[in-house]
């Protein structure tokens, strides 16, 4: 495992992997994590956003269960490599996709669409064929089996 | 009721908790009081907030609250989604048992696409590299049983997008992609 030790210290490396999940809804979430770790607010929250700056992580804040609050499609396009990066912008450009990657397959581009109903999921879908000229396979969830608990780092200062 | 039952139990959302959604969905603000910030936007208090937030986790619709990593920034570079076709009275038992480790971060069921698309279990496993998530493959087979299921992994070259999903988009009908995106073939 690739250890990010170099490129974290150890107040990030306990930042990034010690509130992923139960964070405290007090008034004051910084504070509260400050006072765990034995340092200020103000490094806390200079520290976090220099996280966030960096892309280390995404934001601090809730992860909504799929299909609770809107409803989701996992979606697969086959397109000539040719084509990809092109079709694949087109894709990005709409706001209802949150994660759109490559993979090596014959389906090779995969991308989340999230819409507030079914009728706007399907809006949106055919809006995405329509622009990216390709037909796309829909895979909805139709059952979680994953608990998420977060996602534990192996990193230095945390062992 | 089942776990497939209650996951497609898309909740009644009110307008409040919508715009709520809306506020925090691409995260808190990095500030000493976060949630009198968000109030001050929604014309509310911040222990409206707080209460808002608690009863969305009470009712289930957060899964999980707090510091949201990406990946790939923390040297876990190699992403393989793995795909198993899995006979429908296993689905659950064996999702459930890959869904358990370390490295997995999501472990779904969706429908087969007969004939181009026949696999029904979905995963996703993180590692520093290919050959990592193909050996958490292996082990997670064999420790599962899964041997006799076909599977195959389709490890992710690019990302082209990668935040929080929004759940409040504006009205589909607005969508104007931008004249130099439009695909010319």
């Amino acid at each position: 495992m690739t250890d990010s030790t170099n490129t974290f210290s150890p107040l990030e490396q306990h930042l990034l992997n010690d509130f992923q999940r139960d964070m405290s809804l007090s008034a004051t979430p910084y504070a509260d994590m400050a006072k765990q770790l034995g340092v200020s607010e103000e490094k806390v929250m200079e520290t976090m956003q220099s996280l966030q700056d960096r892309g280390a992580i995404s934001r601090v804040g809730p992860v909504f269960k799929p299909n609770r609050v809107g409803v989701s499609t996992l979606a697969a396009m086959s397109v000539p490599e040719q084509h990809l990066e092109c079709v694949a912008r087109i894709v990005s450009a709409f706001p209802e996709v949150n994660h759109n990657y490559e993979r090596e397959h014959e389906y090779n581009l995969w991308f989340v669409v999230t819409a507030s109903s079914e009728e706007h999921l399907d809006i949106v879908l055919y809006e995405i064929e329509q622009h990216a000229e390709y037909p796309l396979m829909s895979l909805p969830m139709l059952d979680d089996y994953f608990i998420d608990l977060g996602f534990k780092l192996k990193m230095s200062a945390l062992k | 009721m089942s776990t497939a039952e209650l996951n497609k139990q898309v909740m009644q959302i009110t307008a409040e908790d919508r715009a709520l959604i809306k506020a925090v969905e691409k995260g808190l603000p990095i500030t000493s009081r976060p949630y009198a910030d968000i109030a001050n936007d929604l014309a509310t208090t911040e222990q409206d907030v707080i209460a808002r937030l608690q009863n969305l986790i009470d009712k289930g619709a957060i899964k999980r609250y707090g510091v949201v990593v990406r990946h790939k920034e923390l040297g876990y570079t190699a992403n393989g989604m793995v795909v198993w076709d899995v006979p429908d009275d296993k689905v659950e038992e064996l999702g459930m048992c890959i869904g358990k480790y370390d490295c997995v971060t999501l472990s779904y069921r969706r429908p087969r696409r007969l004939p181009e698309w026949p696999y029904n279990l979905f995963t996703m496993v993180h590692g520093s590299s290919r050959e990592e998530v193909t050996k958490k493959v292996e082990e997670i087979t064999s420790s599962c049983g899964l041997q006799a299921i076909d599977h195959t992994i389709l490890f992710s070259t690019r990302r082209f997008k990668q935040r929080g999903a929004s759940y409040t988009p504006k009205d589909a009908s607005n969508h104007k992609i931008p004249a130099k995106l439009q695909l010319v073939k």
